[in-house]
């Protein structure tokens, strides 16, 4: 069962390389996860051999890229166990997939006085499209409220989630505290309570097994970037009542039916989201991204995570003045660690790291409201992924040390 | 190590203004205060100034932020103090230049802040080391704004 991440790592160029004379470690994988080879090749060969636009030419090239491009609109519908590939749409990213949501069924679904049940840890890009939505409707937000131990208060959902309550808009995962948060759960009292769960998973379809039906998710969003495909393609999922009751946001070539001079009617579903020549070559990667994480499977990859951070935790736990954030439970936690150093900015920690090849994030990662609800005003982050191996995590702790010795003392 | 670079960033100069920084706190008689964001990390500076006469006669600052963005902030104070408003205004030009690697004619006038001159090696700090002296140039443009 387990994965050999030291013969994963040869499958990534971009690994193989010195930064500051130290090999490269690369800990920001929430941020963006590096590309195997297989995906730069696919890109590589879609435009040696196959590149042409989609839906509107009778030539050959023409049918051979509407071929590929549908083909991995299948792969993404089989990836989330999605019903049918109509509900599958290609947009730019989770950001551009949420505000869609918010401007399409936000607007034509949310009036003055009705509810948008949050969470403190969401992402800004899952949480200001929902206030510019609350602000321009006159509807009120409301917040999920956490634990000590960095999950969801699930009580407290339950009194927040009601019959005022039209969206409910969770992340699966958080960038920061790294837990894997009950969307089952969620979507059933939203249901309950006559609303719709949008997911925030950005930080989920990466790293673990997602089936949408299962989780009962009524909009399910994530990125093609972080889960070794490229940047500017991502996923929009949606249940069909739902994307058939809602109107475009975008407005061009490619998603309309008949246009006359005063009005104009869409394609069906998935089509009429797309406007425009889409991210073609991205999609390609992005099938080429699944395909490759197919062929080890989701559950490997999670597995995997989980034993990196059991082999990384007490480590880090051993050593004076961290102070890690998030839950302690592997099973609801995912490859992502937030931690301080006592008395040691994190910027200054990041910049220490990266002279020791260590590439680490530091700053408030887009979720101000939760550092300020955590009374921080930043942390480090270093989030894993598949090819990161003990290696690197003994890497990482012995860089945390030395760093914390430069910081304390002046000088090595 | 590969940490020994870090020297040239972090020299002791700048460690001992940023662990006991000058300057640090309130103004009670101030005229004029503002209050910069570092948007990539979050940081955030108060500055308090007391100009009379066209000059700088006090600062303090206050805020959060790391080891360069304090160490400058406490180096800026110690410049700025007594400089008429466009005296000020020249040395921050100055020490923008300075962080970016450009040549600085006169170095000296920026006191120990001309000890920030490794930070152009770290792109990615050159904001952490300028908050403070955009947040003092914003201000003086402010100030002039007033008495016009």
């Amino acid at each position: 069962m387990k994965l050999d991440s030291q013969r994963l790592k040869k499958d990534f160029p971009i690994l193989q390389q010195q930064v500051n004379d130290e090999p490269l470690i690369y800990l920001d994988n929430a941020a963006t996860t590096q590309k195997p080879a297989a995906v730069l090749d696919a890109l590589q060969m879609y435009y040696e051999t196959s590149n042409a636009n989609v839906h509107r030419g009778v030539h050959t090239l023409a049918e051979r890229a509407t071929n590929q491009y549908e083909a991995v609109r299948e792969k993404v519908r089989q990836f989330i166990h999605a019903n049918e590939t109509a509900e599958v749409i290609f947009t730019r990213g989770t950001t551009t997939s949420l505000n869609w949501i918010a401007r399409s069924y936000g607007e034509a679904n949310v009036f003055e006085g009705d509810e948008i049940v949050l969470t403190y840890m969401e992402h800004h890009s899952n949480w200001i499209p929902w206030q510019q939505l609350a602000k321009k409707t006159g509807a009120i937000l409301r917040f999920i409220p956490l634990l000590e131990s960095g999950e969801l208060d699930l009580k407290a959902a339950e009194e927040l989630i009601g019959g005022k309550t039209k969206i409910v808009a969770v992340s699966h995962c958080s960038n920061v505290l790294g837990v894997i948060n009950p969307i089952t759960e969620l979507a059933e009292m939203a249901h309950q309570a006559g609303a719709v769960v949008v997911v925030d998973g950005a930080q989920a379809v990466p790293h673990m097994p997602v089936d949408v039906q299962e989780l009962a998710a009524d909009f399910y969003t994530f990125s093609g970037h972080k889960m070794l495909g490229p940047t500017g393609i991502g996923i929009l999922y949606g249940k069909r009542h739902l994307l058939e009751q809602m109107e475009p946001v975008e407005f061009g070539g490619e998603m309309i039916e008949l246009v006359e001079e005063e009005d104009s009617t869409w394609k069906e579903l998935p089509w009429k989201f797309e406007a425009g020549t889409p991210n073609i070559a991205g999609v390609i990667g992005l099938g080429a991204a699944i395909d490759y994480l197919s062929t080890i499977g989701m559950e490997k990859v999670h597995i995997m995570e989980q034993e990196l951070i059991a082999y990384l935790w007490p480590q880090l736990e051993k050593i004076d003045g961290v102070t890690m954030y998030g839950p302690t439970d592997p099973a609801v936690r995912t490859g992502v660690v937030s931690f301080n150093l006592e008395g040691i900015h994190p910027h200054d920690v990041a910049t220490a790291m990266d002279m020791e090849g260590v590439a680490v994030r530091a700053g408030n990662h887009c979720a101000q409201p939760l550092m300020r609800r955590l009374n921080l005003q930043s942390t480090v982050r270093a989030s894993f992924y598949l090819y990161n191996t003990t290696e690197d995590v003994d890497k990482f702790v012995a860089a945390i040390q030395a760093v914390k010795e430069f910081f304390q003392y002046g000088t090595l | 190590m590969a940490l020994s670079k870090l020297d040239q960033l972090y020299r002791q100069v700048i460690l001992d203004h940023s662990q006991h920084p000058h300057h640090e706190g309130t103004l009670e008689d101030s005229t004029d205060q503002i209050e910069l964001i570092n948007p990539s990390c979050g940081d955030v500076i108060q500055l308090q100034l007391r100009i009379e006469e066209d000059r700088v006669q006090d600062i303090r600052f206050s805020g959060h932020g790391c080891t360069i963005s304090r160490a400058s902030a406490s180096m800026m104070t110690d410049v700025m103090i007594g400089k008429t408003k466009a005296e000020a205004f020249e040395l921050t030009q100055g020490f923008s230049e300075l962080v970016q690697g450009k040549e600085v004619s006169d170095v000296e006038a920026l006191g120990d802040a001309a000890l920030l001159n490794g930070v152009a090696k770290f792109p990615a700090r050159i904001k952490c080391a300028t908050l403070s002296w955009k947040a003092l140039e914003k201000a003086l443009a402010a100030a002039g704004q007033d008495e016009n």
